[in-house]
Protein backbone atom coordinates (compact mmCIF):
# COMPACT_ATOMS: atom_id res chain seq x y z
CA UNK A 1 0.00 0.00 0.00
CA UNK A 2 1.36 3.45 -0.90
CA UNK A 3 1.48 6.28 1.62
CA UNK A 4 -1.22 8.31 -0.10
CA UNK A 5 -3.66 5.41 0.08
CA UNK A 6 -2.87 4.97 3.76
CA UNK A 7 -3.50 8.65 4.35
CA UNK A 8 -6.84 8.43 2.54
CA UNK A 9 -7.86 5.47 4.67
CA UNK A 10 -6.91 7.48 7.75
CA UNK A 11 -9.30 10.23 6.67
CA UNK A 12 -12.10 7.71 6.14
CA UNK A 13 -11.42 6.18 9.55
CA UNK A 14 -11.67 9.59 11.22
CA UNK A 15 -14.97 10.26 9.45
CA UNK A 16 -16.29 6.82 10.40
CA UNK A 17 -15.28 7.47 14.01
CA UNK A 18 -17.32 10.67 13.89
CA UNK A 19 -20.32 8.68 12.59
CA UNK A 20 -19.90 6.15 15.37
CA UNK A 21 -19.55 8.72 18.14
CA UNK A 22 -22.50 10.72 16.81
CA UNK A 23 -24.79 7.71 17.32
CA UNK A 24 -23.39 6.91 20.74
CA UNK A 25 -23.70 10.53 21.83
CA UNK A 26 -27.23 11.02 20.51
CA UNK A 27 -28.57 7.86 22.13
CA UNK A 28 -26.30 8.22 25.18
CA UNK A 29 -25.61 4.52 24.80
CA UNK A 30 -23.10 2.26 23.08
CA UNK A 31 -19.49 1.12 23.01
CA UNK A 32 -16.97 3.68 21.82
CA UNK A 33 -13.68 2.15 23.04
CA UNK A 34 -13.66 -1.00 20.92
CA UNK A 35 -15.30 0.79 17.99
CA UNK A 36 -12.25 3.06 17.86
CA UNK A 37 -9.69 0.29 18.34
CA UNK A 38 -11.05 -1.90 15.51
CA UNK A 39 -11.65 0.99 13.11
CA UNK A 40 -8.43 0.85 11.09
CA UNK A 41 -8.96 -2.85 10.44
CA UNK A 42 -12.55 -2.25 9.28
CA UNK A 43 -11.58 0.63 7.02
CA UNK A 44 -8.78 -1.34 5.39
CA UNK A 45 -11.11 -4.25 4.72
CA UNK A 46 -14.07 -2.27 3.39
CA UNK A 47 -12.09 0.35 1.43
CA UNK A 48 -9.06 -1.42 0.08
CA UNK A 49 -9.74 -5.13 0.08
CA UNK A 50 -13.22 -6.59 0.25
CA UNK A 51 -15.30 -7.23 -2.83
CA UNK A 52 -18.58 -5.68 -1.71
CA UNK A 53 -21.09 -3.52 -3.54
CA UNK A 54 -23.53 -1.32 -1.62
CA UNK A 55 -25.88 -1.51 -4.62
CA UNK A 56 -25.87 -5.32 -4.51
CA UNK A 57 -25.31 -6.12 -0.83
CA UNK A 58 -26.51 -9.72 -1.08
CA UNK A 59 -24.37 -10.74 -4.05
CA UNK A 60 -23.55 -14.42 -3.39
CA UNK A 61 -20.02 -13.87 -4.73
CA UNK A 62 -19.19 -11.02 -2.32
CA UNK A 63 -16.59 -11.23 0.41
CA UNK A 64 -18.11 -11.53 3.90
CA UNK A 65 -17.39 -9.73 7.13
CA UNK A 66 -18.52 -10.81 10.59
CA UNK A 67 -18.12 -8.46 13.54
CA UNK A 68 -17.96 -11.10 16.24
CA UNK A 69 -17.37 -8.34 18.80
CA UNK A 70 -20.84 -7.11 17.93
CA UNK A 71 -20.97 -4.43 20.62
CA UNK A 72 -18.65 -2.44 18.37
CA UNK A 73 -21.57 -1.97 15.98
CA UNK A 74 -21.13 1.83 15.98
CA UNK A 75 -17.72 1.34 14.38
CA UNK A 76 -19.12 -0.99 11.74
CA UNK A 77 -22.09 1.26 11.02
CA UNK A 78 -19.76 4.22 10.74
CA UNK A 79 -17.73 2.40 8.08
CA UNK A 80 -20.73 0.98 6.22
CA UNK A 81 -22.18 4.50 5.99
CA UNK A 82 -18.93 5.89 4.58
CA UNK A 83 -18.84 2.98 2.12
CA UNK A 84 -22.32 3.93 0.89
CA UNK A 85 -24.49 1.15 2.33
CA UNK A 86 -26.72 3.79 3.91
CA UNK A 87 -26.77 7.54 4.59
CA UNK A 88 -24.26 8.77 7.15
CA UNK A 89 -27.10 10.74 8.76
CA UNK A 90 -28.70 7.41 9.75
CA UNK A 91 -25.85 6.87 12.23
CA UNK A 92 -27.41 9.51 14.47
CA UNK A 93 -30.38 7.20 15.07
CA UNK A 94 -28.26 4.39 16.50
CA UNK A 95 -30.01 2.49 19.31
CA UNK A 96 -33.23 4.49 19.00
CA UNK A 97 -36.71 3.09 18.58
CA UNK A 98 -37.34 3.95 14.93
CA UNK A 99 -33.84 3.16 13.65
CA UNK A 100 -32.70 -0.02 11.92
CA UNK A 101 -29.31 0.45 13.60
CA UNK A 102 -29.79 -1.90 16.51
CA UNK A 103 -27.53 -1.87 19.55
CA UNK A 104 -25.80 -4.91 18.08
CA UNK A 105 -25.65 -5.74 14.34
CA UNK A 106 -28.82 -7.19 12.82
CA UNK A 107 -28.26 -8.72 9.38
CA UNK A 108 -31.97 -8.59 8.67
CA UNK A 109 -32.28 -4.84 8.98
CA UNK A 110 -28.94 -3.32 7.95
CA UNK A 111 -27.52 -3.48 4.47
CA UNK A 112 -23.90 -4.62 4.58
CA UNK A 113 -24.18 -6.62 7.79
CA UNK A 114 -23.50 -10.26 6.94
CA UNK A 115 -24.26 -11.83 10.33
CA UNK A 116 -26.22 -10.84 13.40
CA UNK A 117 -23.84 -10.75 16.33
CA UNK A 118 -23.56 -9.39 19.82
CA UNK A 119 -23.50 -12.47 21.98
CA UNK A 120 -19.75 -12.88 22.22
CA UNK A 121 -17.97 -15.93 20.91
CA UNK A 122 -20.38 -16.90 18.14
CA UNK A 123 -19.07 -14.89 15.22
CA UNK A 124 -16.03 -17.00 14.35
CA UNK A 125 -18.26 -20.07 14.17
CA UNK A 126 -20.61 -18.25 11.80
CA UNK A 127 -17.65 -17.09 9.72
CA UNK A 128 -16.48 -20.71 9.57
CA UNK A 129 -19.89 -21.65 8.18
CA UNK A 130 -19.59 -19.00 5.49
CA UNK A 131 -16.06 -20.10 4.62
CA UNK A 132 -17.15 -23.74 4.50
CA UNK A 133 -20.08 -22.83 2.23
CA UNK A 134 -17.59 -21.14 -0.07
CA UNK A 135 -15.46 -24.30 -0.14
CA UNK A 136 -18.48 -26.53 -0.82
CA UNK A 137 -19.60 -24.27 -3.67
CA UNK A 138 -16.12 -23.73 -5.08
CA UNK A 139 -16.76 -19.99 -4.67
CA UNK A 140 -13.80 -17.64 -4.56
CA UNK A 141 -15.02 -15.24 -1.91
CA UNK A 142 -13.14 -14.64 1.32
CA UNK A 143 -14.50 -14.36 4.84
CA UNK A 144 -13.20 -11.90 7.42
CA UNK A 145 -14.08 -11.88 11.10
CA UNK A 146 -13.04 -9.62 13.96
CA UNK A 147 -13.07 -10.63 17.60
CA UNK A 148 -12.12 -8.80 20.74
CA UNK A 149 -9.38 -10.12 22.98
CA UNK A 150 -11.66 -10.36 26.00
CA UNK A 151 -13.98 -12.34 23.73
CA UNK A 152 -11.31 -15.04 23.56
CA UNK A 153 -12.42 -15.98 27.09
CA UNK A 154 -15.52 -17.55 25.49
CA UNK A 155 -14.90 -21.27 24.99
CA UNK A 156 -16.77 -21.32 21.70
CA UNK A 157 -13.99 -19.24 20.14
CA UNK A 158 -11.65 -22.20 20.63
CA UNK A 159 -14.21 -24.72 19.42
CA UNK A 160 -14.36 -22.57 16.30
CA UNK A 161 -10.56 -22.38 16.12
CA UNK A 162 -10.38 -26.18 16.00
CA UNK A 163 -13.06 -26.26 13.32
CA UNK A 164 -11.34 -23.72 11.03
CA UNK A 165 -8.13 -25.72 11.10
CA UNK A 166 -9.86 -29.11 10.80
CA UNK A 167 -11.69 -28.02 7.65
CA UNK A 168 -8.63 -26.17 6.28
CA UNK A 169 -10.51 -22.90 5.88
CA UNK A 170 -7.75 -20.92 4.18
CA UNK A 171 -10.42 -18.55 2.85
CA UNK A 172 -10.94 -17.30 6.42
CA UNK A 173 -9.01 -14.48 8.07
CA UNK A 174 -9.52 -13.61 11.72
CA UNK A 175 -8.50 -10.28 13.22
CA UNK A 176 -8.06 -10.20 16.99
CA UNK A 177 -8.51 -6.63 18.24
CA UNK A 178 -5.98 -6.95 21.03
CA UNK A 179 -6.53 -3.70 22.92
CA UNK A 180 -5.89 -5.39 26.27
CA UNK A 181 -8.99 -4.08 28.00
CA UNK A 182 -12.47 -5.40 28.65
CA UNK A 183 -15.45 -3.88 30.44
CA UNK A 184 -14.22 -4.78 33.92
CA UNK A 185 -10.64 -3.75 33.28
CA UNK A 186 -7.34 -5.25 32.15
CA UNK A 187 -7.88 -8.60 30.40
CA UNK A 188 -4.67 -9.96 31.91
CA UNK A 189 -6.01 -9.36 35.41
CA UNK A 190 -9.48 -10.76 34.74
CA UNK A 191 -8.92 -13.91 32.70
CA UNK A 192 -5.79 -13.75 30.64
CA UNK A 193 -6.10 -15.13 27.09
CA UNK A 194 -2.36 -14.61 26.47
CA UNK A 195 -0.35 -15.78 24.70
CA UNK A 196 -2.87 -15.30 21.91
CA UNK A 197 -0.59 -15.86 18.92
CA UNK A 198 0.88 -19.02 20.42
CA UNK A 199 -2.56 -20.39 21.13
CA UNK A 200 -3.68 -19.95 17.53
CA UNK A 201 -0.43 -21.51 16.29
CA UNK A 202 -1.05 -24.46 18.56
CA UNK A 203 -4.54 -24.75 17.07
CA UNK A 204 -3.02 -25.10 13.61
CA UNK A 205 -3.46 -21.59 12.28
CA UNK A 206 -1.16 -19.37 10.30
CA UNK A 207 -0.56 -16.46 12.69
CA UNK A 208 0.58 -12.91 12.01
CA UNK A 209 1.23 -10.25 14.64
CA UNK A 210 0.87 -6.63 13.61
CA UNK A 211 0.16 -3.09 14.72
CA UNK A 212 -3.60 -2.84 14.20
CA UNK A 213 -3.36 0.88 13.51
CA UNK A 214 -0.79 0.64 10.71
CA UNK A 215 -2.52 0.42 7.33
CA UNK A 216 0.56 -0.93 5.61
CA UNK A 217 0.79 -3.78 8.10
CA UNK A 218 -2.95 -4.53 7.97
CA UNK A 219 -2.99 -4.60 4.17
CA UNK A 220 0.16 -6.71 4.09
CA UNK A 221 -1.37 -9.20 6.54
CA UNK A 222 -4.47 -9.51 4.37
CA UNK A 223 -2.32 -10.34 1.34
CA UNK A 224 -0.28 -12.89 3.29
CA UNK A 225 -3.47 -14.53 4.50
CA UNK A 226 -4.74 -14.75 0.93
CA UNK A 227 -1.54 -16.45 -0.13
CA UNK A 228 -1.69 -19.00 2.68
CA UNK A 229 -2.96 -22.42 1.58
CA UNK A 230 -4.53 -25.15 3.68
CA UNK A 231 -5.01 -23.29 6.93
CA UNK A 232 -6.79 -20.21 8.26
CA UNK A 233 -4.95 -17.07 9.26
CA UNK A 234 -5.24 -15.22 12.55
CA UNK A 235 -3.96 -11.66 12.58
CA UNK A 236 -3.31 -10.63 16.16
CA UNK A 237 -3.54 -6.85 16.09
CA UNK A 238 -2.01 -4.76 18.86
CA UNK A 239 -4.45 -1.91 19.23
CA UNK A 240 -5.37 0.93 21.58
CA UNK A 241 -8.83 1.08 23.03
CA UNK A 242 -10.45 4.43 22.25
CA UNK A 243 -7.79 5.10 19.57
CA UNK A 244 -7.83 8.64 18.26
CA UNK A 245 -9.83 10.24 21.07
CA UNK A 246 -7.33 11.59 23.60
CA UNK A 247 -9.30 11.05 26.78
CA UNK A 248 -10.55 7.59 25.75
CA UNK A 249 -7.24 6.02 24.78
CA UNK A 250 -6.26 2.94 26.74
CA UNK A 251 -8.99 3.44 29.33
CA UNK A 252 -11.37 0.57 30.13
CA UNK A 253 -14.06 2.97 31.39
CA UNK A 254 -14.73 3.89 27.74
CA UNK A 255 -15.70 0.32 26.88
CA UNK A 256 -19.39 1.00 27.11
CA UNK A 257 -19.94 4.62 28.07
CA UNK A 258 -21.35 7.52 26.08
CA UNK A 259 -19.58 10.88 26.05
CA UNK A 260 -21.34 13.89 27.52
CA UNK A 261 -21.78 17.05 25.44
CA UNK A 262 -18.39 18.51 26.28
CA UNK A 263 -16.62 15.20 25.74
CA UNK A 264 -18.43 14.66 22.45
CA UNK A 265 -17.48 18.11 21.20
CA UNK A 266 -13.87 17.50 22.19
CA UNK A 267 -13.85 14.22 20.29
CA UNK A 268 -15.33 15.82 17.17
CA UNK A 269 -12.83 18.67 17.37
CA UNK A 270 -9.94 16.21 17.65
CA UNK A 271 -11.19 14.17 14.71
CA UNK A 272 -11.80 17.28 12.59
CA UNK A 273 -8.29 18.47 13.35
CA UNK A 274 -6.97 15.06 12.37
CA UNK A 275 -8.90 15.12 9.09
CA UNK A 276 -7.60 18.61 8.26
CA UNK A 277 -4.04 17.52 9.05
CA UNK A 278 -4.33 14.37 6.91
CA UNK A 279 -5.90 16.24 4.00
CA UNK A 280 -3.09 18.71 4.20
CA UNK A 281 -0.60 15.86 3.89
CA UNK A 282 -2.53 14.33 0.99
CA UNK A 283 -2.71 17.62 -0.91
CA UNK A 284 0.74 18.76 0.11
CA UNK B 1 -47.10 -58.76 17.77
CA UNK B 2 -43.69 -59.89 16.59
CA UNK B 3 -44.32 -59.05 12.93
CA UNK B 4 -45.37 -55.42 13.48
CA UNK B 5 -42.79 -53.20 11.84
CA UNK B 6 -41.00 -50.99 14.37
CA UNK B 7 -38.84 -48.05 13.35
CA UNK B 8 -37.31 -45.31 15.50
CA UNK B 9 -38.07 -41.80 14.30
CA UNK B 10 -34.32 -41.05 14.43
CA UNK B 11 -33.82 -43.84 11.90
CA UNK B 12 -36.57 -42.45 9.68
CA UNK B 13 -34.93 -39.03 9.99
CA UNK B 14 -31.61 -40.41 8.74
CA UNK B 15 -33.31 -42.25 5.88
CA UNK B 16 -35.38 -39.24 4.88
CA UNK B 17 -32.32 -36.99 4.83
CA UNK B 18 -30.56 -39.42 2.57
CA UNK B 19 -33.56 -39.56 0.24
CA UNK B 20 -33.60 -35.80 -0.24
CA UNK B 21 -29.82 -35.56 -0.06
CA UNK B 22 -29.33 -35.06 -3.77
CA UNK B 23 -30.36 -31.48 -3.17
CA UNK B 24 -27.02 -29.66 -3.27
CA UNK B 25 -28.17 -27.00 -0.82
CA UNK B 26 -28.56 -29.54 1.98
CA UNK B 27 -25.72 -29.72 4.51
CA UNK B 28 -25.92 -32.05 7.50
CA UNK B 29 -23.99 -31.38 10.69
CA UNK B 30 -23.44 -33.60 13.68
CA UNK B 31 -21.52 -33.47 16.95
CA UNK B 32 -19.92 -36.88 17.23
CA UNK B 33 -23.19 -38.81 17.47
CA UNK B 34 -23.63 -39.75 13.83
CA UNK B 35 -24.44 -43.37 14.56
CA UNK B 36 -27.03 -42.36 17.16
CA UNK B 37 -28.73 -39.49 15.37
CA UNK B 38 -28.47 -41.58 12.19
CA UNK B 39 -26.92 -38.80 10.14
CA UNK B 40 -24.35 -41.46 9.29
CA UNK B 41 -26.81 -42.67 6.63
CA UNK B 42 -26.50 -39.32 4.85
CA UNK B 43 -22.76 -39.28 5.47
CA UNK B 44 -22.27 -42.56 3.61
CA UNK B 45 -23.89 -41.18 0.45
CA UNK B 46 -22.91 -37.52 0.67
CA UNK B 47 -19.68 -37.37 2.69
CA UNK B 48 -18.67 -33.90 1.49
CA UNK B 49 -21.89 -32.34 2.73
CA UNK B 50 -21.78 -34.08 6.09
CA UNK B 51 -19.86 -32.00 8.61
CA UNK B 52 -18.83 -33.59 11.88
CA UNK B 53 -18.18 -30.79 14.36
CA UNK B 54 -16.86 -32.94 17.16
CA UNK B 55 -18.27 -32.58 20.64
CA UNK B 56 -19.02 -28.87 20.38
CA UNK B 57 -22.73 -28.29 19.92
CA UNK B 58 -22.71 -24.52 20.41
CA UNK B 59 -20.08 -24.15 17.72
CA UNK B 60 -22.08 -26.46 15.45
CA UNK B 61 -25.19 -24.31 15.67
CA UNK B 62 -23.42 -21.00 15.00
CA UNK B 63 -21.51 -22.62 12.12
CA UNK B 64 -24.84 -23.81 10.76
CA UNK B 65 -26.00 -20.19 10.86
CA UNK B 66 -23.05 -19.13 8.73
CA UNK B 67 -23.71 -21.89 6.21
CA UNK B 68 -27.39 -20.94 6.04
CA UNK B 69 -26.51 -17.28 5.49
CA UNK B 70 -24.80 -18.44 2.28
CA UNK B 71 -27.86 -20.27 0.99
CA UNK B 72 -27.47 -23.70 2.54
CA UNK B 73 -30.33 -25.67 4.08
CA UNK B 74 -28.69 -27.02 7.19
CA UNK B 75 -29.74 -29.91 9.42
CA UNK B 76 -27.75 -29.80 12.67
CA UNK B 77 -28.25 -32.87 14.82
CA UNK B 78 -27.35 -34.01 18.30
CA UNK B 79 -29.19 -35.37 21.29
CA UNK B 80 -32.07 -33.06 22.18
CA UNK B 81 -30.36 -32.27 25.47
CA UNK B 82 -27.39 -30.78 23.66
CA UNK B 83 -28.80 -29.35 20.41
CA UNK B 84 -31.46 -27.36 22.30
CA UNK B 85 -30.03 -27.27 25.82
CA UNK B 86 -26.29 -26.91 25.57
CA UNK B 87 -26.65 -24.78 22.45
CA UNK B 88 -29.77 -22.88 23.43
CA UNK B 89 -28.24 -19.46 23.20
CA UNK B 90 -26.62 -20.19 19.85
CA UNK B 91 -29.98 -21.39 18.53
CA UNK B 92 -31.59 -18.23 19.86
CA UNK B 93 -29.04 -15.65 18.76
CA UNK B 94 -27.13 -17.16 15.81
CA UNK B 95 -30.06 -18.91 14.13
CA UNK B 96 -33.48 -17.70 15.24
CA UNK B 97 -32.87 -13.97 15.60
CA UNK B 98 -31.70 -13.67 11.98
CA UNK B 99 -34.32 -16.28 10.96
CA UNK B 100 -31.77 -18.46 9.22
CA UNK B 101 -32.58 -21.68 7.43
CA UNK B 102 -31.30 -24.14 10.02
CA UNK B 103 -33.12 -27.26 11.17
CA UNK B 104 -32.09 -28.08 14.70
CA UNK B 105 -32.55 -31.78 15.25
CA UNK B 106 -32.88 -33.24 18.71
CA UNK B 107 -32.72 -37.01 18.81
CA UNK B 108 -33.04 -39.14 21.94
CA UNK B 109 -35.65 -36.75 23.29
CA UNK B 110 -37.60 -37.55 26.44
CA UNK B 111 -37.38 -40.32 29.02
CA UNK B 112 -37.24 -43.20 26.53
CA UNK B 113 -33.53 -42.57 26.03
CA UNK B 114 -33.69 -45.11 28.85
CA UNK B 115 -30.54 -46.36 30.45
CA UNK B 116 -28.45 -43.19 29.99
CA UNK B 117 -30.55 -41.53 32.66
CA UNK B 118 -31.44 -37.98 33.60
CA UNK B 119 -28.42 -36.15 32.13
CA UNK B 120 -29.45 -37.32 28.66
CA UNK B 121 -33.23 -37.44 29.06
CA UNK B 122 -34.28 -34.07 27.72
CA UNK B 123 -37.76 -33.12 28.87
CA UNK B 124 -37.34 -29.37 28.44
CA UNK B 125 -36.48 -29.06 24.73
CA UNK B 126 -39.95 -28.15 23.50
CA UNK B 127 -40.33 -25.52 26.21
CA UNK B 128 -36.94 -24.03 25.32
CA UNK B 129 -37.60 -23.95 21.59
CA UNK B 130 -41.20 -22.80 21.99
CA UNK B 131 -40.09 -19.69 23.85
CA UNK B 132 -37.95 -18.51 20.92
CA UNK B 133 -39.79 -16.11 18.58
CA UNK B 134 -40.47 -17.59 15.16
CA UNK B 135 -39.22 -21.10 15.89
CA UNK B 136 -41.21 -23.92 14.28
CA UNK B 137 -41.38 -27.19 16.23
CA UNK B 138 -42.19 -30.58 14.77
CA UNK B 139 -42.47 -33.75 16.83
CA UNK B 140 -43.38 -36.67 14.58
CA UNK B 141 -44.83 -39.85 16.05
CA UNK B 142 -43.70 -42.51 13.61
CA UNK B 143 -41.47 -43.25 10.65
CA UNK B 144 -44.05 -42.23 8.06
CA UNK B 145 -44.67 -38.89 9.68
CA UNK B 146 -40.93 -38.31 10.15
CA UNK B 147 -40.28 -38.88 6.46
CA UNK B 148 -43.01 -36.42 5.53
CA UNK B 149 -41.91 -33.90 8.15
CA UNK B 150 -38.27 -33.93 7.02
CA UNK B 151 -39.35 -33.18 3.46
CA UNK B 152 -41.69 -30.42 4.61
CA UNK B 153 -39.16 -28.66 6.81
CA UNK B 154 -36.48 -28.95 4.14
CA UNK B 155 -38.81 -26.96 1.87
CA UNK B 156 -39.65 -24.41 4.55
CA UNK B 157 -37.25 -21.44 4.75
CA UNK B 158 -36.49 -20.68 8.37
CA UNK B 159 -35.53 -22.16 11.71
CA UNK B 160 -37.18 -25.41 12.76
CA UNK B 161 -36.73 -27.75 15.69
CA UNK B 162 -37.28 -31.41 14.80
CA UNK B 163 -37.71 -33.75 17.76
CA UNK B 164 -37.06 -37.46 17.25
CA UNK B 165 -36.73 -40.46 19.51
CA UNK B 166 -34.32 -43.28 20.16
CA UNK B 167 -36.85 -46.04 20.67
CA UNK B 168 -38.18 -48.12 17.76
CA UNK B 169 -41.97 -47.86 17.62
CA UNK B 170 -44.71 -49.29 15.39
CA UNK B 171 -45.52 -47.44 12.18
CA UNK B 172 -48.87 -45.72 12.74
CA UNK B 173 -49.46 -44.13 9.38
CA UNK B 174 -49.67 -45.58 5.89
CA UNK B 175 -46.93 -44.02 3.77
CA UNK B 176 -49.14 -44.28 0.68
CA UNK B 177 -51.97 -42.19 2.07
CA UNK B 178 -50.53 -40.09 4.89
CA UNK B 179 -50.45 -36.34 4.28
CA UNK B 180 -48.38 -34.04 6.47
CA UNK B 181 -49.00 -30.31 6.53
CA UNK B 182 -46.66 -28.12 8.53
CA UNK B 183 -48.68 -26.24 11.14
CA UNK B 184 -51.68 -28.57 11.01
CA UNK B 185 -52.77 -31.31 13.36
CA UNK B 186 -54.88 -34.13 12.10
CA UNK B 187 -57.72 -36.22 13.49
CA UNK B 188 -56.65 -39.87 13.61
CA UNK B 189 -60.04 -41.03 14.77
CA UNK B 190 -63.10 -39.05 15.67
CA UNK B 191 -65.11 -39.22 18.89
CA UNK B 192 -67.47 -37.16 20.98
CA UNK B 193 -66.69 -37.50 24.71
CA UNK B 194 -63.12 -36.30 24.98
CA UNK B 195 -60.15 -35.32 22.78
CA UNK B 196 -56.71 -36.78 23.32
CA UNK B 197 -54.06 -34.59 21.71
CA UNK B 198 -50.65 -36.16 21.40
CA UNK B 199 -47.32 -35.71 19.69
CA UNK B 200 -44.20 -37.75 19.25
CA UNK B 201 -43.57 -41.05 20.90
CA UNK B 202 -46.30 -40.73 23.51
CA UNK B 203 -48.97 -40.56 20.82
CA UNK B 204 -48.57 -44.35 20.69
CA UNK B 205 -49.71 -44.54 24.31
CA UNK B 206 -52.57 -42.23 23.39
CA UNK B 207 -53.66 -44.70 20.71
CA UNK B 208 -53.61 -47.54 23.22
CA UNK B 209 -55.55 -45.46 25.74
CA UNK B 210 -58.18 -44.60 23.13
CA UNK B 211 -58.60 -48.32 22.39
CA UNK B 212 -58.96 -49.09 26.10
CA UNK B 213 -61.50 -46.29 26.54
CA UNK B 214 -63.50 -47.46 23.52
CA UNK B 215 -63.88 -50.79 25.29
CA UNK B 216 -65.49 -48.93 28.15
CA UNK B 217 -67.86 -47.06 25.87
CA UNK B 218 -65.97 -43.74 25.99
CA UNK B 219 -65.75 -42.08 22.60
CA UNK B 220 -62.36 -40.46 22.03
CA UNK B 221 -61.32 -38.03 19.36
CA UNK B 222 -57.60 -38.65 18.84
CA UNK B 223 -55.54 -35.81 17.42
CA UNK B 224 -51.97 -36.04 16.21
CA UNK B 225 -50.42 -32.63 16.80
CA UNK B 226 -47.07 -33.20 15.14
CA UNK B 227 -46.47 -29.47 14.68
CA UNK B 228 -46.27 -28.04 18.18
CA UNK B 229 -45.44 -24.55 16.94
CA UNK B 230 -47.18 -22.84 15.29
CA UNK B 231 -49.92 -24.78 17.02
CA UNK B 232 -53.13 -25.61 15.13
CA UNK B 233 -55.42 -23.41 17.24
CA UNK B 234 -58.36 -23.95 14.95
CA UNK B 235 -58.35 -27.70 15.47
CA UNK B 236 -57.88 -27.33 19.24
CA UNK B 237 -60.82 -24.94 19.58
CA UNK B 238 -63.00 -27.04 17.30
CA UNK B 239 -62.14 -30.14 19.35
CA UNK B 240 -62.93 -28.30 22.59
CA UNK B 241 -66.30 -27.27 21.22
CA UNK B 242 -67.11 -30.73 20.01
CA UNK B 243 -65.92 -32.88 22.93
CA UNK B 244 -65.81 -30.41 25.84
CA UNK B 245 -62.70 -31.95 27.41
CA UNK B 246 -59.06 -32.37 26.37
CA UNK B 247 -56.15 -34.51 27.53
CA UNK B 248 -52.67 -33.79 26.15
CA UNK B 249 -50.07 -36.53 26.09
CA UNK B 250 -46.37 -35.84 25.56
CA UNK B 251 -42.98 -37.18 26.53
CA UNK B 252 -41.89 -33.86 28.03
CA UNK B 253 -42.16 -31.89 31.21
CA UNK B 254 -45.80 -30.92 31.80
CA UNK B 255 -44.52 -27.32 31.88
CA UNK B 256 -44.01 -25.54 28.58
CA UNK B 257 -44.58 -28.33 26.09
CA UNK B 258 -47.53 -29.43 23.96
CA UNK B 259 -49.84 -29.29 26.98
CA UNK B 260 -48.76 -25.75 27.69
CA UNK B 261 -49.34 -24.75 24.07
CA UNK B 262 -52.83 -26.26 24.06
CA UNK B 263 -53.64 -24.68 27.43
CA UNK B 264 -52.64 -21.28 26.08
CA UNK B 265 -55.04 -21.70 23.16
CA UNK B 266 -57.91 -22.99 25.30
CA UNK B 267 -57.48 -20.48 28.10
CA UNK B 268 -57.59 -17.54 25.73
CA UNK B 269 -60.28 -18.81 23.40
CA UNK B 270 -62.55 -21.57 24.63
CA UNK B 271 -61.76 -22.88 28.12
CA UNK B 272 -62.76 -26.48 28.76
CA UNK B 273 -61.42 -28.91 31.38
CA UNK B 274 -58.03 -30.26 30.34
CA UNK B 275 -55.34 -32.53 31.74
CA UNK B 276 -51.73 -33.06 30.78
CA UNK B 277 -49.96 -36.40 30.77
CA UNK B 278 -46.20 -35.91 30.83
CA UNK B 279 -43.25 -35.78 33.17
CA UNK B 280 -44.51 -34.16 36.38
CA UNK B 281 -41.74 -31.57 36.72
CA UNK B 282 -39.06 -33.96 37.85
CA UNK B 283 -35.86 -35.42 36.40
CA UNK B 284 -35.74 -38.80 34.73
CA UNK B 285 -33.68 -41.81 35.77
CA UNK B 286 -32.05 -44.89 34.26
CA UNK B 287 -34.21 -47.80 33.23
CA UNK B 288 -35.92 -49.54 30.33
CA UNK B 289 -38.04 -47.13 28.30
CA UNK B 290 -41.30 -48.97 28.95
CA UNK B 291 -40.56 -49.20 32.67
CA UNK B 292 -39.86 -45.47 32.73
CA UNK B 293 -43.18 -44.60 31.09
CA UNK B 294 -44.93 -46.63 33.80
CA UNK B 295 -42.80 -45.24 36.61
CA UNK B 296 -43.52 -41.67 35.52
CA UNK B 297 -47.25 -42.38 35.03
CA UNK B 298 -47.24 -41.73 31.31
CA UNK B 299 -48.25 -45.08 29.81
CA UNK B 300 -51.73 -45.85 28.46
CA UNK B 301 -53.39 -46.83 31.77
CA UNK B 302 -52.40 -43.49 33.25
CA UNK B 303 -53.76 -41.67 30.22
CA UNK B 304 -57.03 -43.55 30.76
CA UNK B 305 -56.99 -42.32 34.37
CA UNK B 306 -56.50 -38.72 33.28
CA UNK B 307 -59.31 -39.05 30.74
CA UNK B 308 -61.66 -40.24 33.46
CA UNK B 309 -60.63 -37.38 35.65
CA UNK B 310 -61.24 -34.82 32.91
CA UNK B 311 -64.63 -36.38 32.16
CA UNK B 312 -65.60 -35.98 35.82
CA UNK B 313 -64.62 -32.33 35.68
CA UNK B 314 -66.58 -31.96 32.45
CA UNK B 315 -69.75 -33.27 34.14
CA UNK B 316 -69.62 -30.66 36.92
Amino acid sequence: MDNKTALKLSVIAAKAKKNALRGIYESQSGHPGGSMSVMDILVTLFFSEMNVDPKNPHDPKRDRFVLSKGHCAPGLYGVLAERGFFETAACAGFRTIDSCLQGHPDMKSVSGVDMSTGSLGQGVSAANGMALAGKLDGAGYRVYVATGDGELQEGQVWEAAMFSAQYKLDNLTLFVDNNGLQIDGDIAGIMNPAPIAEKYRAFGWNVLEIDGHDYHQIADAIQKAKAEKGRPTAVVCKTIKGKGISYMEDRAEWHGKAPNKEEYETAVAELDARIAELEGQING
Amino acid sequence: MGDIKKVATRMAFGEALTQIGAREDIVVMDADLTKSTMTNLFQKVYPKRHINCGIAEGNMISTAAGLASCGKTVFAASFAMFSTGRAFEQVRNSVAYPHLNVKIVGSHAGLTVGEDGATHQCIEDVALMRAIPGMVIVSPADATETHAAVRAIADYKGPVYLRVSRLAMPVLFDPDSYQFTLGKGHIMRDGSDVTIIGAGLLLHEGVKAADMLAGEGISVRLVDMATIKPIDSELIIESAKKTGAIVCVEEHNVIGGLGGAVAEVLGQNYPVPMEIVGVADQFGRSGKPEALLDAYHMSAPYIVGKVKRVLERKQK
